[in-house]
């Protein structure tokens, strides 16, 4: 099915009693623990959680190809993408692959116009602020060329919205090069991405020491 | 630089070109209409900036794609995946 390109899954468990320990297991009883490795793969980290700094530490441990793939498990980003992320990889050459929902056919579902409205302002203040050459900065399905992961993940300090957009904004003071794909993110198929006034007021805070630092 | 930085040094400098002319001691002021234009220059540019800002939001806000068809595909993929993964052993 992914005809061309190895690839091998990683996944992470917070431990949470959610039945994800049993499910992967099993999956590795169908599909060999040994998803193999040559010359170039992609590892997908498929994060059961809001991604966070530990969970992507934890994962590269067990990652062995060139490329890193960081994407939410709970199906808002679609796997049939990969295929035009490692297209623009190839295309450019670029370290780090964005997806974007604001841009091209990009898009979401499953949003009502109060969650659009705060998802774009909130954007427009982050491109006001800190230029940072991305059309989506707190987008979370990205891949990026293994090194170029570890080094970031050596600089960054934040937590949620604010780690991603970290990511982006140390990756282009680095002089990494960044490409860009159009996704849609289809939200609430299993569990609802939360938006409440703790997560507004945090990008804020992470918005202006970004602003005051980078 | 940082990014607040470099806004500060942008508003140092048009905030003393601005300061100097338009506040200018009575002998060195240039003419009154400019005078006059000058003055709420500020002002003027907060408020388009507003206005842009806004007109920009709404715009990006309308033209906000809505997935339909993502969400309709993935349900199908999901039931595909589903009797797929039950084909070969796996239990919910």
């Amino acid at each position: 099915r992914f005809s061309g390109i190895d690839f091998e899954i990683i996944i992470i468990d917070d431990g949470s009693p959610d039945g994800t320990q049993e499910v992967a297991q099993q999956l590795e009883k169908i599909y060999g623990s040994d998803k193999i490795v040559i010359s170039l793969c992609i590892s997908v980290l498929k994060l059961f959680l809001f991604p966070s700094g530990t969970a992507y530490i934890h994962g590269m441990k067990y990652a062995t190809g060139n490329f890193i793939v960081i994407m939410d498990a709970d199906l808002s980003h679609h796997v049939r993408l990969l295929f035009m992320y490692s297209g623009k990889q190839k295309e450019g050459n670029f370290d780090i692959v964005s997806g974007t929902r604001y841009k091209g056919n990009g898009g979401v579902y499953g949003w009502d116009l109060k969650r659009k409205l705060i998802s774009r302002g909130a954007n427009f203040l982050t491109q006001v602020l800190l230029r940072p050459g991305a059309s989506d900065l707190t987008g979370s399905f990205r891949l990026y060329r293994k090194e170029v992961l570890q080094k970031l993940m050596e600089k960054c300090v934040s937590k949620g919205y604010v780690f991603q957009m970290e990511m982006l904004v140390r990756a282009r003071q680095l002089g990494f090069t960044i490409g860009e794909v159009p996704i849609s993110f289809v939200d609430r198929v299993y569990g609802e991405s939360k938006l409440g006034g703790n997560e507004i007021v945090s990008f804020l805070k992470g918005l202006l020491t970004l602003f005051a630092t980078t | 630089m940082t990014k607040l930085g470099q806004w500060l040094c942008g508003l140092a400098l048009l905030g003393s070109a601005w300061a100097a002319l338009a506040l200018a001691p009575p002998g060195l002021q240039p003419p009154a209409p400019l005078r006059q234009a000058l003055l709420p220059l500020p002002v003027y540019l907060l408020v388009a900036f507003g206005c842009y800002s806004l007109a920009t939001v709404g715009y990006r806000l309308a033209t906000f794609n809505d997935c339909e068809e993502a969400a309709a595909e993935l349900q199908e993929h999901i039931k595909v995946a589903r009797a797929d993964l039950r084909r070969r052993g796996l239990r919910l």
